[in-house]
């Protein structure tokens, strides 16, 4: 954009980058991607310590029969706020803090495509994340699951806030999921360096690529579900109302439809980081890059044609369930060509088992069992038995975490020294990775027994005469040992930051873009936008080998803007007047939503 | 135009705010998509009246469907008169963009009041839900077209929408045609093919 004339309402949320750095407020106008990154990485790293005190707080009260730790109503409400922040709140910003400050650097970028709009989605995402968690402070806590099946969430079932809070803050967080989509896709696009063409991306720009395209795709669906439900519940709307001819089972089908590319959209990117850990460490090419992305798009395409199998017990007739049951086992198949490659990358390399790797090959071994009892459930008259079982709740946490946090955990280890300089501590990195191992194991393998033995989930206590209680006993064990390993993770963070070593520009030998220059990168990332000749610049002879920190002419860093912040702000009061059923504060929420809007459009702001 | 385009560099040649506006209205299709599925899918299944061939009015509808399709028109005039630095034209069009925006507003504000005065609310049935929240969604994009499109007319007012700023046309008219799309699809399905309750 071209410089705008004074007239235009030249006051500015923009400033000058040198002042624009420093202190909080530096913080709160940043639009440099690398800053946003570690903001979404901290506070879904927050979110994900939350979920998992949930969690065990879920464990404590099964680990006996007839327990009364907790009653009932915190119960539902404990499993369904642990289901909603690990999905929307941990897993996929966590994800999105790899988005924000990797991809950039891996294509070759100065920045994202929208720097604004980037700082916007953090926003957004921080406000609803807050929003959805302060219900506990009201007593009112979503309790209807994470799924929120109706007519149960109807005003008549549900007529506390709790599930206000829950379609309202979801809303929120489908704004700054489908804002951030935009700009990555735009970003992959058309901020590539030169040379660097599509069949040269790096695979976790690959899987993350798929993974917005999803979004876009996914969130409006959602977005339509959760306004039927807010439309019922507050100007009494009949979309749900069995009474007035409405089908429960249109909520369920518009939730699936979004919720089954939902997985995708966790397990993409996690997928992405082992493709670029492996290869590093087993010092070989991915084995069949090609294939690794064909087989992601085939994933990203099939996986909007499999959904109804989260509702084969709602007896949707012998056909639908043929077709979504064989559609459900052919998904399976490009997820195995994965791990096939995956495998195939690994042999007859030269492995070195550092901490990143041991959670990448742990990555392969969990996500293959969680793969295998998911594609047991889609057998319909299979699925008849497991469904809303602990059988159900073991697969989801071997594919979420043995299988998205697992891949997470790998590229926080990874990147981490390019991220802040150091190294995290190899020791306790290995401690880290032996507790998560076992104490995942030993916290979910049980609940395959437990379930098919017939426990329900979600469902507060269970008798002793069931004959659980020791396998429940056991599996709370293992949450409080993944619970204690946590503690050492966060620790390795803070004894990194005091006396982890300096990290030099490419600390494991690996061969993207990013790992050419320095740790951290500068504010402006390449001194010179590299020339890309091959898919693999650093191992490449006469490739990339180091980009220089500093710049041979001066590069322009644009300063930041506040507009994002205020304008995130108009959408949270907006909300919160929905919330309260308070007009006014509704229509405050989108005036401010409307003039920051404007602010922002009309500010000077150099990209 | 050319400046920017010279300024920064693109992987495929295409301005960078054109793409994301391409992918956002992906995102509208799917939007749209599961509004109007949703209509279908509770087509005829109301348990209450009044019925879609009770109330809907097709001849005033027709109508306020040519204004929204000439206002499309409008638009590419509007946006060929900003490429050659046309000012007249520009504003000339531009303010038949918004005018028959409005105008189509000020139809659907007729038919939601005699829709209400004749019985017919959000709540009533299944009809009244699916409708309403279809077309009021669509209503609300209008409104938000008009918005965006009265800014630029007072750019141009203001002498700041000349050929550079061409692209900013070409999105705001992009968003501008796909809400008309999206409008002949809704006519299409809920006014033109009715289909009667289902037995």
């Amino acid at each position: 954009m071209g410089a705008p004339a004074a007239t235009a309402g030249s006051v500015a949320g923009a400033h000058g980058a040198a002042d624009a750095r420093s202190g909080v407020w530096g913080w709160i106008t940043t639009t440099d991607h690398k800053r946003i990154g570690i903001l979404y990485g901290v506070t879904a790293f927050f979110f994900f310590l939350l979920g998992g005190l949930e969690a065990l707080l879920i464990r404590l009260q099964l680990a006996r029969a007839d327990n009364t730790l907790i009653g009932a109503e915190t119960f539902n409400q404990l499993f369904t706020m642990h289901g909603t922040t690990m999905v929307f709140l941990a897993i996929m910003p966590m994800s999105a803090a790899f988005f924000n400050f990797i991809i950039p650097l891996q294509i070759g970028a100065r920045d994202v495509a929208f720097p604004r709009l980037n700082a916007f989605s953090y926003w957004v995402f921080l406000l609803g994340g807050l929003f959805l968690n302060s219900s506990f402070l009201f007593g009112a806590a979503p309790d209807g699951g994470w799924f929120g099946y109706a007519n149960l969430t109807s005003i008549q079932y549900s007529p506390g806030m709790n599930i206000s809070f829950w379609a309202l803050g979801l809303q929120i967080l489908g704004i700054a999921s489908l804002a951030a989509a935009f700009n990555f896709i735009a970003t992959i696009i058309n901020m590539r360096a030169p040379g660097m063409k599509l069949m040269r991306l790096p695979v976790f720009t690959w899987m993350s690529f798929i993974t917005q395209l999803i979004v876009v795709a996914a969130f409006p669906v959602i977005t339509v579900a959760l306004v039927f439900l807010m439309f019922d519940r507050m100007f009494g709307t009949t979309f749900f109302s069995v009474a007035a001819g409405g089908d429960v089972l249109l909520w369920q089908h518009l939730f699936w439809l979004f919720g089954h590319p939902e997985v995708y959209i966790l397990i993409l990117p996690a997928m992405g980081m082992v493709s670029e850990v492996l290869p590093t460490f087993s010092r070989k090419p991915l084995f069949g890059y090609p294939v690794i992305v064909y087989s992601g798009m085939l994933i990203g395409v099939i996986g909007w044609a499999v959904w109804s199998h989260h509702m084969f017990a709602t007896g949707m007739g012998p056909i639908a369930d043929s077709y979504f049951s064989s559609v459900t086992m052919l998904i399976a198949i490009p997820t195995g060509v994965k791990i096939f490659n995956w495998i195939a990358t690994m042999w007859g390399g030269q492995i070195r088992l550092a901490t990143p790797m041991l959670f990448a090959v742990a990555f392969i071994i969990l996500f293959t069992i969680g793969g295998i009892s998911g594609v047991m459930h889609a057998s319909p008259p299979t699925d008849l038995q497991q469904t809303d079982t602990y059988f159900v709740v073991a697969h989801i946490h071997y594919v979420l975490f043995g299988g998205a946090i697992m891949g997470i955990f790998s590229g926080i280890y990874y990147w981490w020294p390019k991220v802040f300089g150091r190294l995290l501590d190899e020791r306790l990195g290995k401690w880290h990775f032996w507790l998560v191992f076992i104490g995942m194991n030993v916290t979910f393998f049980p609940m395959h027994l437990i379930g098919l033995l017939g426990m329900p989930r979600r469902v507060y206590t269970y008798g002793p005469e069931l004959g659980l209680e020791q396998m429940n006993l056991v599996s709370t064990v293992g949450a409080l040992l993944l619970g204690f390993s946590m503690l050492i993770m966060v620790y390795n963070f803070w004894w990194s930051s005091k006396h982890g070593e300096i990290a030099q520009n490419n600390p494991w030998g690996a061969a993207t873009l990013e790992w050419a220059m320095s740790s951290p990168p500068p504010v402006y990332n390449f001194s010179v936008i590299p020339e890309v000749r091959s898919r693999l610049p650093l191992w490449t002879v006469g490739g990339v080998t180091e980009i220089p920190d500093v710049p041979p002419e001066p590069v322009h860093v644009p300063g930041g803007s506040y507009w994002p912040v205020v304008a995130a702000v108009g959408i949270l009061v907006f909300f919160i007047g929905a919330l309260v059923q308070s007009l006014w504060l509704a229509v405050g929420g989108v005036l401010v939503l409307v003039v920051s809007v404007f602010k922002w459009a009309f500010e000077p702001f150099e990209m | 135009m050319t400046t920017t385009a010279l300024a920064h560099h693109t992987s495929t040649g295409q301005d960078t705010r054109k793409i994301a506006f391409w992918t956002f209205i992906g995102s509208e299709c799917m939007l749209f998509g599961t509004l109007i599925a949703t209509y279908l899918s509770y087509e005829g299944k109301s348990v209450t009246g009044p019925t879609p061939q009770e109330i809907l009015n097709i001849p005033v509808t027709s109508v306020s469907t040519f204004v929204l399709l000439m206002s499309s028109l409008a638009m590419v005039l509007a946006l060929t008169a900003v490429v050659r630095g046309d000012k007249l034209q520009t504003r000339l069009w531009l303010t038949a963009t918004v005018g028959f925006g409005t105008m189509f507003l000020a139809f659907q504000y007729y038919e939601f009041n005699s829709f209400v005065a004749e019985g017919l609310t959000i709540s009533t049935n299944l009809f009244g839900s699916t409708f309403f929240v279809l077309t009021g969604c669509h209503g609300l994009h209008v409104l938000i077209g008009v918005i965006w499109l009265t800014t630029l007319l007072i750019l141009s007012w203001r002498d700041q929408l000349g050929p550079e700023k061409a692209m900013n046309v070409e999105i705001a008219g992009l968003y501008w045609h796909f809400v008309d799309v999206v409008w002949i699809v809704i006519f299409t399905v809920v006014y033109l093919i009715q289909r009667g309750p289902v037995a």
